[in-house]
């Protein structure tokens, strides 16, 4: 079986954390991502921008529509999710708009955090 | 040439051409914020190593290339570690970018383009989207931006700081839209002139003397879009319509600050180089193929300024016109303006019916024109208790000094002992 692993946080804690503290974090979640792949666990994962970076796109009788922000409805749950290359947010939009759900729930458009060396 | 000379001649570059140089500098180094800087950076060496004898000969090329340079030495300084991402691993090492992508410096009026459908960019919140427009394209201070939308200071600085976050971290392009989808995008850039140009116009409240401002920002940047886009017919017509709205702003006030409708206004106090120009763009606009919504809007504009007086104005037309404008794109506003302009026509019964259609369905119900509409058609059918009880409840929702004030002159008219109809009414 696999797993998809879903983080749940306030983000504020870490735009308010002092640089010591997500710096301890980071080192934290480093080796804990080390852990799991060294034994064999890990397929991938990323820390995501956070939702002020996120655009919401939803398709309505053909037209699309794309708001800023996070999607914020309680009505729809988490169903799947790509990750996708795409070379800026109108690519990544342009296939959202495309995924089947976009025509009946929301998609939501959130940028990965870059990978540090 | 005095020193002085040379210092005023950088303002003047300054004034002339900094827009230019910042939309350039977003290109060649893909960051609103480090841009800003580059330029900033750019005109304080040029203030102090420009001599009379010294000024480049193109210094808009020389502030470009002198601050793309003091931003590299800047980043190159202080590597600025992007926050990393602990829970991926890492495949390669982050690429430092393409000096080579860096040294174009042609298409500066393409930069400019660029920058607007950026700035007017979807994935950003509308009032994100004037409010980067005005600070990036016409240069406005954050905190005019924020008088204007009587609005904190620090709000204002959030949203603008939030922005260009977005624009950065979501990597929402820096690029003239493709085919398919500019005339959409197109779209929202006038979206965005407009609400400029009525936040401007309309409100009658707040700072008048930077409300004016707004409306004449709004009508450069149109003229800015039909200048890069000449083939964009509803640029021309949205510049079309808010110049023709503007050329009656001096006649829109009484002396005592009363506002007056279009019949009680003076037209001989017009702009009349306005209004020509105007009229010359509209018809430009409808003779170029399918009008558009700004192209009717404005067309409408063009019947008003053209009438020698209320009474001779073409209202069959204009009727004709608001019902073109709704089968493209109705909305309740638009309903109302076509109900006005029938009973115009056809007589206030008329227009009454259609008004009680819009007032059932309720959207306009916290709308204070559509009550004042109402009452003025009741007034003349002379069902004055009706009337007065739609004006009451304008007045309730009219936000605006002057707009209150005229509302209360129209609710004591009816009062007066003339009215045909008065009763006391408990």
């Amino acid at each position: 079986m696999q797993y998809l692993l879903l983080i749940y946080e306030n983000e504020q804690n870490w735009a308010t954390a002092t640089a010591s503290d997500a710096g301890a974090m980071m080192t934290e979640y480093r080796s804990f991502t080390e852990s799991i792949a060294k034994s064999g666990h890990y397929k991938g994962g990323n820390a995501l921008q956070p939702t002020n970076t996120a655009t919401t796109v939803r398709v309505r009788n053909g037209k699309r529509a794309t708001t800023d922000g996070p999607f914020a409805e309680t009505r729809e749950q988490l169903g799947g999710y790509y990750l996708v290359d795409a070379k800026d947010l109108d690519e990544a939009i342009g296939i959202a708009e495309r995924i089947p759900g976009s025509r009946s729930g929301s998609i939501e458009v959130r940028p990965i955090m870059a990978t540090g060396a | 040439m005095s020193g002085d000379d040379v210092q005023q001649q950088i303002a003047r570059i300054y004034r002339e051409d900094s827009r230019r140089i910042l939309a350039t500098l977003i290109r060649l180094l893909g960051d609103f914020d480090l841009a800003e800087e580059a330029m900033q950076d750019a005109f304080a060496v040029a203030v102090e190593s420009w001599r009379a004898d010294t000024i480049p000969s193109n210094p808009r090329a020389w502030l470009v290339s002198t601050g793309r340079h003091r931003a590299i030495d800047r980043a190159r300084r202080d590597s600025r570690a992007a926050p990393l991402n602990a829970m991926a691993i890492p495949a390669v090492s982050p690429e430092t970018p393409a000096i080579a992508a860096l040294e174009d410096e042609s298409g500066v009026e393409d930069d400019r383009l660029r920058l607007v459908f950026t700035c007017c960019h979807p994935a950003l919140a509308q009032e994100a989207q004037v409010a980067l427009t005005l600070r990036t394209i016409c240069g406005l201070t954050t905190e005019e931006i924020a008088r204007a939308f009587l609005v904190p200071v620090p709000t204002m600085a959030q949203r603008l700081v939030r922005a260009t976050g977005k624009i950065r971290h979501a990597g929402i392009p820096y690029r003239v839209p493709s085919a398919h989808e500019l005339l959409e995008r197109l779209d929202s850039v006038l979206a965005v002139v407009y609400l400029v140009f009525t936040e401007g116009y309309a409100a009658t409240s707040g700072d008048e003397i930077v409300r004016h401002d707004l409306a004449r920002e709004a009508i450069r940047l149109a003229r800015l879009l039909v200048e890069l886009m000449p083939w964009a017919n509803e640029a021309n017509a949205l510049l079309a319509l808010m110049l023709l709205h503007d050329a009656r702003r001096a006649t829109r006030l009484s002396p005592d600050g009363d506002l007056l409708l279009l019949e009680e206004q003076d037209r001989s106090q017009w702009d009349a180089n306005q209004i020509a120009e105007g009229l010359a763009r509209v018809d430009a606009a409808l003779r170029a193929g399918r009008a558009g919504s700004y192209a009717i809007q404005a067309a409408v504009a063009a019947l008003h300024a053209a009438a020698p007086n209320a009474a001779e104005t073409d209202w069959r037309q204009i009727a004709a016109l608001y019902a073109l404008l709704l089968s493209r794109a109705p909305t309740p506003v638009i309903e109302l303006n076509h109900a006005v302009a029938v009973a115009m026509v056809d007589g206030a019964q008329a227009g009454l019916l259609l008004m009680d259609a819009i007032a059932a369905r309720g959207e306009l119900r916290e709308y204070h024109l559509l009550h004042s509409a109402r009452a003025d058609l009741l007034r003349r059918l002379g069902r004055f208790d009706a009337a007065r009880a739609a004006y009451q409840t304008a007045l309730g929702l009219a936000a605006v000094e002057p707009e209150r004030r005229f509302l209360e002159r129209r609710l004591s008219e009816i009062r007066s002992p003339d009215s045909p109809k008065e009763s006391p009414r408990r």
